[in-house]
């Protein structure tokens, strides 16, 4: 029975990932962002929509995220139906928020769940930048703190994507106040002894980069993915210059000391693998949790 | 009632005075025997973040907060109050150490934001203001925030994790400057009177969302316009709060302030699959 429930698991989480790719036309071919050339769509699915010929890393929607690292059939997804309310009744705020839970078929920036990877039971959380550009919501900021709780009270390694674009500016005060209930969750989460995996992909900004992307036990980066607290713009604006070339990237933060590594796509769930096996017990009966 | 007729972008005005009091002038006329701590012992002291050791009623307090300088020479040195990550990590340090000397912590939230410079970022200005959320959160002594003028964005927030939260009557707090926010949303920061307006950043309408505890009356006209007044009102305000957190147990102090903010944005949440 478990194996049949676990099949539609897979299933429904094949069918969310599908959508949750990147929006490519019809057309079999594209220009990649990263080398300027054009690549055939099969060929970039067939590569995690990694480009084969420059290794541009494509953002991804987080079910897709979340189907490239769990186990088969294990997915199970948390707090599915909780969404945001309009609190301040922002103008136009309600439309958009309609249309992006029907183009990205989530109800929230972040998709939360629990599962195994390589055998190990974790909660796994993944925010989606095609939801108002994965911008930190009160209920964006509510389904991770309940992971994190989840993940503290159950004994699990958490591991949490960020993808973000910063505040959520239709939420206001209550977007900035996420930052302070997140961070707050994780430190308890730590102090009990948690481990907190932190994967920051293109691009990690904002107040999503000043509470719980940065506080990780081990920080991990996708290669090339843009990481900061302010935006390029609004630095260039204030000094009045132009960046450097690879400013602000996974690479520069590797080099000052803000990162453990960064890891190409196609080796994250076998990093993950590693890590949660370096951080279990000795006999640690993997897959018994 | 005059003063309940200003508008939003009147109170902005208030609080962005030249001349309204701020964290040199409160630690001055509220404390004695202040000690100043300067350093993160990394790099580098940043006078952005103004803090250290003083008595307040008697008791040694460890107070902090956002300075942005009185003349041109002191604004620059600050930045107009927007701190660097070695600001953040200063007030990391003498937080610390108010836990290990059983000190309150008392701050004073008055900046545009943290600083968007080159160098700011080279040195973690996200992970140095997480990681005074997380300390601000877990600590088992009294902490008491006032606003007392620009509560802007995460730089704020960073000294903003209270058992108590007040704001200065004519202080606003937001997510982001109203000119940054008009600018993100309607490509325009001109219009950010109109931003003042949707925002909900005055005292009253923070009061009303839950993320503050308590309003601060200013005098007639605003803080600046008869200082002595309004010190003699935060004075009360911050022996009454204090003489309140005293009777709470350290272990309680830390649990009341996790759901304090556990509790943020819940009015923001809807259950059902719309
Ligand atoms: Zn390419």
């Amino acid at each position: 029975m478990s194996s049949i429930l676990a099949q539609r698991r897979q299933k429904l989480l094949a069918m969310k990932a599908l959508r949750s790719t990147p929006h490519v036309p019809v057309y079999t071919r594209e220009t990649c962002p990263g080398c300027g050339q054009m690549v055939e769509r099969r060929e970039l699915s067939n590569h995690q929509y990694v480009c084969p010929l420059c290794g541009y890393h494509h953002p991804v929607g987080a079910y897709y995220r979340l189907s490239l690292v769990l186990d088969k059939g294990t997915f199970r997804e948390l707090d599915a139906a909780l969404a945001s309310n309009d609190p301040l009744n922002f103008p136009g705020y309600k439309a958009k928020l309609d249309s992006a839970r029907r183009r990205t078929g989530t109800g929230e920036g972040v998709v939360t769940a629990l599962g195994r990877i390589g055998g190990r039971k974790v909660a796994v959380g993944a925010l989606d930048s095609r939801f108002f550009m994965g911008s930190m919501s009160a209920a964006l900021g509510e389904k991770v703190t309940r992971l994190i709780e989840l993940a503290g009270k159950n004994r699990l390694p958490l591991i949490l994507f960020s993808a973000s674009g910063g505040a959520r500016m239709q939420e206001g005060i209550l977007s900035l106040m996420q930052m302070a209930k997140t961070s707050a969750a994780l430190e308890r989460f730590s102090r009990r002894g948690g481990l907190y995996l932190s994967v920051l992909t293109h691009p990690t900004t904002g107040g999503v980069t000043a509470s719980f992307a940065s506080l990780g036990d081990i920080m991990l980066a996708e290669p090339g993915a843009l990481i900061g607290f302010a935006g390029p713009r609004v630095i260039e604006q204030t000094i009045g210059e132009k960046l450097p070339e690879g400013f602000q990237s996974a690479e520069y933060l590797l080099e000052h000391g803000f990162l453990d590594a960064i890891v190409p796509r196609g080796e994250l769930r076998s990093t993950l693998i590693r890590l949660l096996a370096l951080h279990g017990k000795e006999g640690d009966r993997h897959g018994q949790g | 009632m005059a003063k309940a007729e200003l508008t939003p972008a009147q109170r902005l005005a208030l609080a962005r005075h030249p001349e309204r009091p701020g964290t040199v002038e409160f630690i001055q006329n509220l404390f004695t025997d202040f000690f100043e701590q300067r350093g993160d012992r990394l790099c580098a002291d940043d006078g952005s973040i103004c803090g250290g050791i003083a008595r307040f009623h008697g008791r040694s307090v460890t107070v902090l907060g956002h300075r942005k300088g009185r003349t041109l020479e002191e604004h620059v040195a600050c930045r107009f109050g927007m701190p660097t990550p070695e600001g953040y990590r200063k007030a990391q340090r003498l937080m610390t150490q108010a836990e290990k000397f059983r000190r309150p912590v008392i701050t004073f939230i008055d900046t545009p934001g943290a600083y968007p410079g080159l160098e700011a970022e080279a040195r973690g200005q996200g992970e140095a203001i997480a990681r005074c959320l997380a300390l601000m959160s877990s600590l088992t002594v009294p902490v008491l925030c006032v606003v007392t003028g620009e509560g802007g964005s995460g730089g704020a927030l960073a000294l903003g994790v209270g058992n108590r939260v007040l704001m200065l009557e004519n202080a606003v707090y937001s997510v982001l400057s109203p000119e940054g926010f008009a600018s993100i949303l309607w490509k325009d920061a001109s219009r950010s009177a109109e931003a003042c307006d949707v925002m909900k950043l005055t005292a009253a309408d923070l009061l009303e969302l839950g993320v503050i505890d308590g309003i601060i009356p200013e005098p007639e006209g605003g803080a600046h316009l008869a200082p002595q007044v309004l010190y003699r009102a935060l004075d009360a305000a911050l022996a009454r709060e204090l003489g309140e957190l005293d009777k709470v147990r350290p272990a309680a102090l830390a649990a009341a302030r996790y759901q304090k903010f556990r509790k943020m944005g819940e009015q923001a949440l809807r259950k059902e699959r719309p």
